[in-house]
């Protein structure tokens, strides 16, 4: 005998996911979710956008990491109210899901947000499987990886709606070709918008602000 | 590698399914479609779904998964095309706005209980 069932598995989190976007469009408050691999330099990029962003926009950010709260110590020091979630206490899970997101911005208190930065876990797989209510995504790729990850994690890619290539500093000391990693994304996305910029020196930052800006 | 909650999403969706007036129901199979896109393994869901199924009506059912192909359709130009490698500009107009149509199915369809 067949039961038919036709359920999407991750439904329960799908539904999470549908009110926690409820419960921001309430706050009015825009959520952007941030991913990379690990090491890419999303703190530093959400550190100097922080910087460049407060206090005409009020910022929240919700660091998901496995362990340690050193990326939350750091994003702190720019005055923006940060929370941290770490996922050992889930099992030790590669990325966040949509209840986790719902505690934390509960906790962070959104009143007073215009902007909610949820920095994901390092992770070009898993995260980009789960919607935790954000309006936008953004994933961070750097010079210090290679140009093919585009085409080797392409869900991530597919479901972003705009890539930093971070680190550009480093270009001279290195054989990344530039050019070739923002063409793998653009044939994983055509029309996603690329900043390629450095989060170091601020190089390239402008355009990257601008479109955040807009997405408010 | 987020298999094992895949997994445990599943057996709670198909223990919900079972007719709650079956003794001792056994489940044959369970009919999965998991989109080529979705970065779900299928050797590993199946590796999860055997560990944390022993002692359940779930006990050695089969995961017969269905895989979906990618489909990409060009909003710009109304091309649709099945995808076989991460290129999803349009072949035609190069650069237009393209949408998936499938790909992204991490779905239970039914179950197949033991006669
Ligand atoms: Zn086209």
């Amino acid at each position: 005998m067949e039961i038919k069932i036709r359920k999407n598995i991750l439904e329960k989190n799908l539904t999470e996911a549908d009110k926690n976007r409820s419960f921001f469009r309430e706050k009015k408050v825009f959520v952007l979710n941030m991913m990379s691999s690990p090491g890419s330099g999303k703190t530093q990029t959400l550190c100097r956008t922080l910087a460049q962003l407060m206090p005409d926009i009020q910022v929240g950010v919700i660091v998901g990491d496995i362990c340690t709260t050193n990326d939350a110590d750091r994003l702190a020091k720019t005055g923006a109210k940060v929370t941290q979630i770490n996922t050992d206490q889930f099992g030790g899970d590669c990325h966040l899901t949509a209840p986790m997101i719902d505690t934390a911005a509960r906790q962070l208190g959104c009143d007073d947000l215009d902007l909610l930065i949820v920095e994901n876990i390092g992770n070009l797989v898993c995260p980009a499987e789960f919607d935790i209510g954000e309006n936008a995504r953004v994933v961070v790729l750097s010079v210090t990886e290679g140009e093919d990850k585009p085409v080797k994690y392409p869900l991530m890619f597919q479901v972003s709606d705009a890539a930093i290539l971070n680190k550009v500093d480093l270009l001279p000391y290195l054989e990344f070709d530039a050019a070739l990693a923002v063409e793998n994304m653009k044939t994983v996305h055509p029309g996603m918008p690329v900043f390629e910029l450095s989060a170091k020196t601020g190089q390239g930052f402008e355009p990257w602000l601008e479109w955040l800006r807009q997405q408010l | 590698m987020h298999e094992m909650g895949i997994a445990q999403e599943l057996v709670r969706i198909a223990l919900e399914a079972l007719p709650r007036d079956l003794k001792d129901p056994k489940v044959a199979s369970l009919n999965l479609r998991i989109g080529k896109l979705s970065s779900v393994v299928p050797h590993s869901l199946t590796f999860c779904f055997e560990i944390i199924t022993r002692d359940t009506p779930l006990e050695h059912a089969r995961l017969d998964i269905e895989t979906v192909p990618v489909v990409i359709r060009c909003d710009t130009c109304g091309r649709q095309w099945e995808a076989d490698t991460p290129v999803f500009r349009c072949p035609d107009c190069e650069n237009g706005q393209v949408r998936m149509i499938s790909g992204r199915e991490i779905d239970i369809d039914s179950l197949t209980l033991m006669e």
